[in-house]
């Protein structure tokens, strides 16, 4: 049997955050990162540009073999994890393989949620997730002439202009009423939406597809309003579930991800999750969320690493905050927080100043509690985001702060910064 | 073993929001005014909100962090930490402008610039800072000190470990720093005082240093280290000869032989690490203990309010001696204590180089341990010392500018030794370096001129 003193599975985000983390304290205890890919590790959000062709398959890479050498890491790629046993502090690999660990680390992400449409199974779909999906969506752009998106999330958007922009007729279905929805208000998804409209993307919006179909070349599906709609590439992008199918019978707490404490541990002993995978702490509230968003892996991974590796500067996960940054036909849109009072719990007592300006494309929508940051979003707005989310995170008093911030929020946040945390 | 870099640093409290440094920046980064284009934002608060106690200038830009959170956010690795710079490179044709990176940043220091359309960073133009180079004020530094602990980390510590000095002693790290760059062909001479009382010329027949040491008397350091160098000379062998002795050893009990080194010309590098008294022996008064000072000999109580008279400055006695080199330093800036080491190096192997460093003694002076190279930092800050060097050829010349420095009370107020002091006797220390610095602006025109 195969023993490392910690054991990583996963070589994405939340995994490498954590190497980084445990060497910073350990340089030599055994590292070992498994992971089910048969990459050197890269990100999904890199995807969309290997399907648009900006960026090459072979120069994503975040780290490469040196790095392991140097670092002392043994990285396994394309091996699955399929069976834990906590009582044992033991993996199994799907070759046989058993790995023993001291501590172990669960970095297996999310991937693609199959909705249950009807007749969705027997159809052939595409997804985007892995790199291999990148390239078979690239090469299917550059073959196909029609395409059809489900779903209007990230993942939903950066495919539907990609396929636009390789010049396909593209429209997207959306079940809920607007894009993006959780990052923007309707009114901001408005000015999005109209972008893609204006480059000949179809935005069906508020529509449910009830019933897929296989076609001889491609498929045709069918809206809730009995509309049919055709086409030779179908994206499936209707969110993404956390990857948890190994912690069956391990007794690891499991919801909607798997359940994580303020350090990123698990109800077992020596078993930490970080990343996509998890559900932990939301920021606004008690609850516990999913937030499958890459700051907040990168957040957790670090959590863990140092918890795992004891490192004495271990501080608590402060809880996720919806975050997003996304570029759609050359323009700027970024989320930082809460977006959208009407389907939070926030909506009393809470302040808005919204500017906008549609002319210019310009949005700002500012939201203030108890004199706190509670989010911010703009579209074709300066902002830092990573400002702004200290802001919300420190619940720094910006009552006299206020109208300078409304008026400025980026030079005033940098002022804010620069006098608080320096 | 962990590397330290250059860095750009940035007082607030010299800034007047000139904005010099963002134009230059953005003429280097787009050949234009514009201070879109500028890595480097000044932030003046046009409306101060009332009872604000901060300097209304602020400041955001790339602190190129050691353990970058814009480059783990990058999903398309178009972000590095440089290892053998520190800076953090941005690799255009990686970027994917995502702007995951802003999020990760919380200073504001990469950022989209809607002109160019990506996002942009300082890279401290390759380590020549074009906004530093502008800055009027010196409100801005390139500060060197983080590269000379990765050149000198790897030479031989030439003490042994374990030597006796208190916590949080200035003078050992001084020496420890010090043998190291000089390196093992060396005399070093010990006097009596704090550095041979650590143990650095050892117990029981053991020596606490790696190389020739002895302990001379107080009064005949700069004859002995005269007397071995010309021994040295005679039998054709080119041997560094170096004096660590402390305030008293240098300006009481030694000056005498010291002078008459100095007007010699004699080949050797004195340093005096200054504790302002009589430290390892119970904290007597000495001629280098700055008016009002509580010592064991200068008391607290009704007939006596602390020193009476005031400190010589032994630095400027030395330059009157026109000696080869002359320089003050303070371990708070280490990047120009190399530097001046190494020309009083240099300058020891013609004739006679004297380096003044400052020795804040924690438990003679009484304020925390911890607090010792923060202390350094404040004498500077207020002017209390001044980093100054001078040859005959070029005069005296200030390493750091002496303009706006912080209030000498700022300085006073975080030492035991100072506790008593009455506001006239504060007025009197202020006046004190005012004037001393007045007086060597005087030597600094003469130069000039000269
Ligand atoms: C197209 C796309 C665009 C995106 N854009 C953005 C964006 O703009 N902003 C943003 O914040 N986020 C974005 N995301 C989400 C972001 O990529 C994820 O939040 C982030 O990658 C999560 O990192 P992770 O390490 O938790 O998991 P993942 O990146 O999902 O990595 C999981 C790792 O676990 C491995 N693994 C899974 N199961 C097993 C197993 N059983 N055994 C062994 N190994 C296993 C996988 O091979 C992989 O290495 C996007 C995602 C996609 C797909």
């Amino acid at each position: 049997m195969q023993h490392s003193k910690y054991l990583i599975i996963g070589s994405s985000h939340a995994a490498l955050e954590a190497v980084a983390a445990i060497r910073m304290q350990d340089p030599d205890g055994s590292l070992t990162l498994i992971t089910r890919d048969k990459h050197l590790p890269y990100s999904p959000t890199v995807l969309p540009y290997v399907v648009s062709g900006r960026s090459q398959p072979d120069n994503i890479n975040l780290k490469d073999q040196a790095y392991f050498d140097l670092h002392a890491i043994e990285f396994i790629p394309g091996r699955k994890v399929e069976k834990i046993e906590p009582e044992n502090h033991c993996v199994i690999l799907d070759n046989g393989q058993q790995w023993q660990y001291d501590k172990l680390l669960l970095a297996t992400g999310a991937s693609p949620l199959i909705p249950p449409i009807s007749g969705l199974d027997q159809t052939e779909f595409l997804v985007l997730r892995t790199l291999e999906d990148a390239i078979a969506l690239r090469q299917a752009s550059s073959q196909a002439k029609k395409a059809i998106v489900l779903g209007a999330g990230l993942v939903g958007m950066h495919g539907a202009e990609n396929l636009a922009e390789a010049g396909l007729d593209v429209t997207v279905v959306e079940m809920q009423t607007q894009v993006l929805p959780g990052y923007f208000d309707p009114q901001a998804a408005g000015l999005i939406e109209s972008a893609f409209s204006q480059h000949g993307v179809t935005m069906k919006m508020g529509h449910r597809a009830v019933r897929i179909e296989q076609q001889d070349n491609g498929c045709q599906v069918e809206l809730e309003n009995g509309e049919t709609l055709e086409a030779d590439l179908l994206l499936v992008s209707t969110g993404v579930k956390p990857v948890t199918d190994y912690c069956a019978g391990s007794g690891i707490e499991t919801d909607q991800g798997i359940l994580v404490d303020d350090h990123m541990a698990t109800n077992q002993t020596d078993i930490w999750a970080a990343g996509d995978v998890t559900q932990a702490g939301d920021f606004y509230s008690n609850a516990q969320v999913v937030t499958g968003i890459l700051p907040d892996a990168v957040e957790q991974g670090r959590i863990a690493g140092m918890a795992m590796s004891e490192d004495p500067c271990l501080k608590s996960y402060n809880g996720g905050i919806p975050i997003n940054t996304y570029t759609f036909y050359g323009q700027q849109a970024i989320s930082v927080g809460v977006s959208d009072l009407s389907t939070g719990t926030l909506a009393d007592c809470s302040e808005v100043e919204l500017s906008v300006d549609t002319d210019n494309g310009f949005f700002q929508k500012i939201i203030f509690k108890d004199n706190q940051l509670q989010g911010i979003s703009g579209i074709n707005a300066a902002l830092d985001p990573g400002i702004m989310w200290q802001l919300i995170l420190r619940r720094i008093d910006l009552a006299d702060d206020k109208a300078d911030f409304v008026a400025k929020p980026l030079e005033t946040g940098r002022r804010l910064m620069s006098r608080t945390w320096r | 073993m962990a590397l330290g870099y250059n860095t750009i640093t940035f007082n607030p409290d010299k800034c007047d929001g000139c904005g010099d440094c963002m134009r230059a920046c953005s003429q280097a980064k787009a050949g234009t005014d514009d201070p879109v284009h500028s890595r480097i934002q000044i932030l003046a608060n046009e409306t101060p909100s009332t009872g604000e106690q901060q300097s209304p200038i602020e400041m955001a830009m790339c602190r190129q962090c050691g353990d970058p959170k814009c480059v783990s956010n990058c999903p398309a690795a178009a972000l590095s930490k440089d290892l053998s710079s520190g800076t953090i490179d941005w690799d255009s044709s990686k970027c994917v402008n995502c702007l995951l990176c802003t999020v990760g940043c919380a200073f504001g220091g990469i950022t989209y610039n809607v002109e160019v359309g990506h996002v942009t960073k300082c890279d401290t133009c390759d380590g020549n800072p074009a906004c530093v180079k502008v800055c009027p004020h010196g409100a801005l530094e390139y500060n060197t000190s983080g590269s000379v602990y990765t050149r000198i980390g790897d030479k031989e510590d030439l003490f042994v470990p374990g030597l006796s000095a208190c916590q949080g002693c200035n003078s050992e790290l001084l020496i420890r720093h010090t043998l190291r760059n000089v390196g093992s062909n060396v005399v070093v001479a010990t006097p009596p005082g704090c550095i041979p009382g650590m143990g650095t010329v050892g117990y029981n027949g053991k020596t606490g240093t790696k190389v020739p040491v002895f302990h001379p008397l107080l009064t005949n350091t700069a004859s002995m280290l005269a007397g071995i160098k010309k021994q040295y000379n005679r039998v054709g062998r080119d041997v560094t000869m170096l004096a660590l002795a402390g305030d008293g050893g240098v300006g009481d009990v030694g000056f005498q032989s010291l002078s008459g080194a100095a007007e010699r010309n004699e080949q050797q590098l004195f340093m005096c690490v200054d504790n302002e008294g009589y430290m390892n022996t119970g904290m007597q008064s000495s001629g280098s203990t700055p008016a009002g000072s509580w010592t064991s000999t200068t008391p607290v109580g009704k007939e006596m309010q602390g020193k009476r008279t005031d400190a010589k400055n032994m630095a400027r006695i030395m330059m009157m001696h026109n000696c080869e080199y002359v320089a003050t330093a303070s371990l708070s800036f280490m990047d120009d204590y190399y530097d001046k080491l190494d020309k009083a190096l240099a300058a020891s192997k013609r004739g006679f180089a004297y380096l003044h460093v400052y020795a804040p003694c924690p438990t003679g002076w009484r304020f925390p341990a911890a607090e010792t190279i923060e202390v350094c930092r404040k004498q500077v800050e207020s002017n209390f010392v001044t980093l100054w060097e001078f040859t005959p050829d070029q005069g005296l010349q200030f390493t750091r500018s002496v303009d706006k420095p912080a209030p000498l009370a700022d300085y006073l107020k975080q030492i035991g030794k100072y506790r008593h002091l009455n506001q006239d006797q504060i007025d009197h220390l202020q006046r004190r370096v005012d004037n001393q610095v007045k007086s060597l602006k005087a030597f600094e025109q003469t130069s000039a001129v000269s």
